[in-house]
């Protein structure tokens, strides 16, 4: 079985890396989406850095959100995901698995990004391990919450505007204690009830969220 | 198995007949219409010309007689509607699937409701039509939550596919409000907007609270007189459908 579980989240790893571009249009639409924030609310460092954690999660959220349609919508339209449903994984496994593959494909490639735009952005150097504390934390909620809306919508034409409609509300409670950690940690009230919380979070939604698509899955392939 | 459980009054599966559920609900209709006028419009004259004005906010605080009993509502609707959704889930309900699917639009109105009526009410008292306040906002994402389940459950074609997929959602949404609810709380306190004066709920008096009870009656006899006409179009159209498809031949 573990055998199973990695070399799926193996093939799929090798599938976004044959990609080529593609795998990476979540990293480049979050460095792409923040930096237009300056453009837009102007180059002024004091107020960038104000908003510098706020802007960094909102694009991380949005990034995440633009590449959730792909999670299983490839391997439904090309009938693998109903031979893997019938293989020795538990189907809730599987969702695991390519949470796993969909977090290491964009989830970690925007961690490795955001120090970046974080200086871009003027961030306060007090924030930056916080920021990628949160980060690792936060970003596997991401995918895990995107899964059940990715399962849902698996089978339907217009899923991708759809996900992002019931996504984004869900994803409200991460971002708020991610930019609580990092404004905590740069304010200096202290990040570590913040992280504790999203840690919590992401414990939680490892046990709540794989059985909900794993279902949403099985109504697709019926 | 088909033991009828008379004794413990009306069972969950008692309504899975659709005929059954249309009697019942022709004989409760007009009750509930007339329970619905009634108090909406007792409310209404008691909660505006009867009870005296608010010593610190004078006339405006009345439009708390139509803010609160909604925004109960919303959150109620959403509740029913993950109750329905786990009834349709597990047992195959059919009629669970259309309360939580005719819920939705309902719950959506009330929400929207109470976020209108708070706005109008914020501008006298706040100066302001939106504040981040912890309370507004969470109704905002409660809003969202049900443009969700509303979009996904016509996404699909096929109604039973949507329904069980909507189910999903409402289940994995009720987990999610008091996470949701929680963190905006804990957001607020962090971000109180400094301009505002944050004006505490003054206590109120009992004369104020019999126009707001009678306006809770009124909106859930109102939900109710909405849901069955929605309910009796929603079983009306699925019989229609049934019919083509058994016209078609397949």
């Amino acid at each position: 079985m573990v055998t199973a579980f990695f070399s799926l989240v193996g093939r799929d790893l090798r599938l976004a890396m044959r990609g080529g571009i593609g795998s990476l249009v979540a990293v480049v639409f979050f460095v792409i989406a923040a930096s237009l924030f300056p453009l837009g609310v102007g180059p002024e460092s004091a107020l960038l850095e104000r908003i510098a954690p706020g802007v960094l999660w909102v694009c991380a959220l949005l990034a995440t959100m633009l590449s959730l349609d792909r999670m299983f919508q490839d391997d439904y339209d090309d009938g693998s995901l109903e031979v893997i449903a019938l293989g020795p994984l538990p189907l809730e496994l599987v969702v695991l698995a390519k949470v796993l593959a969909h977090w290491l494909t964009t989830g970690l490639p925007l961690i490795i990004a955001a120090p970046v735009l974080a200086v871009l952005l003027n961030m306060s150097t007090q924030g930056f391990a916080v920021l990628m504390i949160s980060l690792l934390l936060g970003t596997p909620i991401l995918s895990l919450i995107g899964s059940v809306g990715a399962a849902l919508t698996v089978g339907l034409k217009r899923g991708g505007v759809l996900i992002s409609l019931m996504v984004l509300p869900l994803y409200v409670p991460v971002l708020i204690f991610a930019v609580g950690a990092v404004e905590g940690a740069i304010f200096g009230l202290g990040a570590e009830a913040n992280l504790l919380i999203l840690a919590g979070g992401f414990l939680f939604f490892l046990v709540l969220t794989p059985p909900a698509s794993a279902a949403a899955l099985r109504m697709a392939l019926e | 198995m088909a033991v009828k459980k008379k004794k413990a009054g009306i069972g969950i599966h008692f309504f899975a007949n659709p005929a059954r559920f249309l009697r019942f609900a022709r004989k409760i209709f007009p009750w509930v219409t007339i329970i619905a006028i009634a108090c909406i419009a007792a409310a209404l004259v008691l909660g505006l010309a009867v009870v005296p004005a608010d010593y610190r906010q004078g006339d405006a605080y009345r439009i708390i007689f139509v803010h609160v009993p909604s925004s109960w509502m919303a959150l109620m609707i959403y509740v029913i509607i993950a109750v329905a959704s786990a009834a349709g889930f597990i047992w195959r309900h059919p009629l669970a699937d259309l309360v939580a699917k005719s819920s939705a639009p309902i719950g959506a109105c009330f929400t929207l409701i109470s976020l209108v009526t708070g706005s109008l009410w914020g501008q006298p008292m706040w100066g302001t039509w939106w504040v981040w306040d912890a309370r507004i906002t969470s109704m905002l994402v409660l809003f969202f939550l049900y443009l969700g389940y509303i979009a996904l459950h016509s996404a699909y074609d096929d109604p039973t596919k949507g329904a069980r997929a909507a189910a999903i959602l409402a289940l994995v949404g009720v987990v999610n409000i008091p996470i949701i609810k929680f963190s905006v709380d804990w957001w607020n306190t962090l971000h109180q907007p400094a301009t505002i004066s944050k004006f505490d709920r003054p206590s109120m008096d009992a004369s104020m609270i019999a126009p707001l009870l009678l306006m809770v009656v009124g909106f859930i006899a109102f939900y109710l007189v909405v849901l069955i006409i929605r309910l009796r179009s929603e079983i009306a159209a699925r019989r229609i459908r049934n019919l083509r498809l058994a016209q078609t031949g397949n």
